[in-house]
């Protein structure tokens, strides 16, 4: 009895293990952003469908990512941080953006309506700082005159995970404040002065939605889809931009790439006129002489349709495709640098 | 099989737990061996398993315990950029939200029990008992998400601003009951964590005072015992040690609760005594930032937080025992 049954398990297991291995062959592995998470799996879903290949990406987090494409379990590793060209050195991998996303400021005060707010970049870090308390104060008056704000404490809202949404968000406060910079710095999570904690966009979303007279950063299809009051931020050349498809691919395009060695760029204060200004991109990371080039070979083939085709998907999540110039310069540096 | 029970045949059931004894029948057979030691490695794998998960902790935390020693316990600095990390905030938020959890859920779970066993008609006792299992079968992450969007309001608009007139003026205590009314803090993850424990504490209370011999109960009826006096007297020194066993199978529920606390404490590394405040807890710490932690010592750290989270139920659970113990004590002095 006891043999029989064990004898079926070792055959269950088998067989289960001849199956994994069956479904791992066809498919091209890759972990990290869930930032770029809903956009890879549309994209993956249809990419599937035509031509075969899947795509199996696991959003456990960029920091994971890193890890997993160092230790060479995936095919591919996506974070929203890039890496520095000496980290990528040392580890022999290449790295390309794939997708642009955009971080609102997000505000919950009553009377106010979406994009009747202007903030600028110092202004926003002094509230992050909790040096701005209230929503009446001169400094965020002189910006927005016409528009009625209350006596009313700001309650900061923050992400409490991890996340490459506070990592542009923090990189672009450090960058238009260097009192932001000294004191808090930037990072996927740093030592909020203040304010409270919600865990992923949507915690953001629903923190700021309950707490009147709060303030959040979120990811624009959050902004879009549940229909938040967002502010407008000032931009490198002194206007105030609306967040928009169009002034995100304004950023992207503008943004020094030609003197970014391995994209090394974080794109936030772009310098262009039309420019939005906290503009990110979840980068991809590869190695450049890959142990398996079949499958590495199949993972780009798979990133040049996304880029090349990949726009309406991305455009019905509310991401961003990259604009063509940057698309040449990436499908230029994948023929130079890794190895296929 | 040869039935070794065969000694007790025709005696009473004992009535109150007396000295073990242990059966050694002469010949007993292969099976009952096997059995033994088979029981007794499953018992030894759960030390082997606990023993080998706290030092596992250990071993990763080691970096951060090495590079901030005793101050990773006392400092409420926690700084990813400059990796800089100390968990108070995370240790003191955990013991306030489940002391909260607690003081609220065990009179509440005692008065379910008691009304369940001894005043309930029969015919309700099954529905409500029911309910209750079919309570503590409920994910935490539906707890978290109902405190996210029903009772956080609720606290925002009705208890914070009437605990911040009335008690926050209070000398002392004041402290401990003014802030912004935001509805996201200690107390209200507190709250969350007690209404989650109270269908675990209910469950075990009931099923002891059922097991409360009737003839006891009967007996203390019948001379002339009011209900309360019957449950006082002797239901709950009849069940303590599994009354209380109840209360830190709640209690080890809330302090390692991670889903519906991180939706509602608002995950903030600031110290504050008040309980309106955001905080934040060593399991939400772990759960919120693992995923990112991308240095090593940030790493070790969150792991080290969760070696903070063994040793601090341990001693919870420590504590209770030797309580425990000391009631035993004072009972048989008195006696």
């Amino acid at each position: 009895m006891l043999a029989k049954f064990g004898k079926s398990v070792a055959i269950a297991a088998g067989l289960s293990l001849a199956l994994g291995a069956a479904a791992w062959a066809a498919d091209i592995t890759g972990a990290g952003s869930t930032f770029v998470y809903p956009v890879l799996s549309k994209w993956s879903a249809d990419y599937s469908a035509k031509f075969g290949d899947r795509v199996n990406y696991q959003s456990i987090g960029s920091g994971g990512g890193i890890a997993q494409i160092k230790a060479a379990t995936v095919d591919f590793g996506a974070t929203d941080k890039p890496l520095t060209p000496a980290d990528l050195n040392a580890a022999g991998l290449a790295q390309f953006p794939v997708v642009i996303g955009g971080i609102i400021p997000v505000v919950n005060i009553p009377g106010v309506q979406a994009g009747q707010i202007k903030f600028t970049g110092s202004i926003l870090a002094q509230i992050y700082r909790g040096q701005i308390k209230t929503w009446n104060d001169p400094q965020i008056a002189a910006f927005n005159k016409g528009v009625h704000l209350p006596a009313m404490a700001i309650t900061v809202v923050h992400r409490s995970d991890g996340s490459g949404t506070s990592f542009n968000w923090t990189h672009y406060l450090s960058q238009v404040n260097p009192a932001w910079k000294a004191s808090v710095g930037e990072g996927t999570s740093v030592q909020w002065p203040t304010g409270v904690g919600g865990k992923g966009n949507e915690g953001v979303a629903s923190y700021v939605h309950q707490i009147p007279g709060a303030i959040g950063y979120v990811e624009y299809a959050y902004v879009i889809q549940n229909h938040m009051t967002w502010g407008s931020v000032q931009n490198s050349t002194g206007r105030f931009v609306a967040p928009s498809v169009k002034g995100f691919q304004a950023a992207a395009a503008t943004a020094d790439w030609d003197h970014a060695t391995d994209f090394f760029l974080v794109m936030t204060n772009a310098p262009g006129a039309d420019a939005y200004p906290i503009t990110a991109t979840t980068f991809a990371l590869m190695y450049k002489t890959p142990k398996n080039v079949a499958r590495s070979n199949t993972a780009l083939k798979f990133f040049k349709w996304t880029l090349e085709h990949g726009q309406a998907d991305a455009a019905a999540l509310d991401y961003v495709s990259l604009p063509p110039s940057l698309v040449a310069k990436i499908e230029r540096y994948w023929a130079a640098e890794i190895k296929h | 099989m040869s039935i070794a029970s065969d000694e007790f045949g025709g005696a009473p059931p004992k009535e109150r737990p007396g000295p073990v004894y242990r059966l050694r029948v002469a010949g007993s057979g292969l099976g009952d061996r096997l059995f033994e030691s088979l029981s007794a490695g499953m018992a030894f794998l759960v030390l082997l398993v606990l023993g080998g998960a706290a030092l596992a902790m250990l071993w990763g935390g080691m970096l951060a315990f090495k590079t901030f020693g005793l101050s990773f316990i006392y400092s409420s600095n926690w700084d990813a950029v400059n990796l800089k990390f100390g968990a108070f905030v995370p240790i003191y938020g955990t013991i306030v939200t489940s002391a909260i959890a607690i003081a609220i859920a065990v009179p509440i779970s005692l008065g379910i029990s008691i009304f369940l066993t001894e005043l309930a008609p029969r015919w309700l006792r099954g529905p409500i008992g029911t309910a209750i299992e079919l309570l503590a079968a409920v994910p935490s992450i539906i707890y978290g998400m109902w405190g996210l969007f029903v009772f956080v309001p609720f606290v925002a608009t009705y208890i914070e601003p009437w605990m911040n007139e009335h008690l926050g003026s209070l000398p002392v205590i004041g402290q401990f009951f003014t802030g912004p009314p935001i509805g996201i803090g200690m107390l209200t993850a507190g709250v969350i964590l007690a209404i989650m424990i109270i269908p675990f504490i209910t469950a075990v209370m009931r099923d002891v005072f059922t097991a409360v011999p009737d003839s006891l109960k009967e007996s203390a009826h019948a001379l002339g015992s009011t209900t309360w006096e019957v449950v006082r007297h002797v239901s709950l020194p009849y069940t303590r040690t599994a009354v209380v066993g109840a209360i830190f199978l709640g209690l080890g529920r809330a302090l390692g609760e991670t889903m519906a606390v991180t939706f509602v404490l608002g995950n903030a590394h600031d110290f504050s005594t008040s309980l309106l405040m955001p905080g934040n807890s060593i399991a939400a710490a772990i759960a919120n930032e693992f995923t990112e932690a991308d240095s090593p010592l940030y790493t070790s750290s969150l792991i080290a937080l969760g070696f903070l989270l063994f040793v601090v139920t341990f001693i919870v659970l420590a504590l209770a025992k030797l309580m425990l113990a000391r009631i035993g004590r004072l009972d048989g002095a008195k006696a």
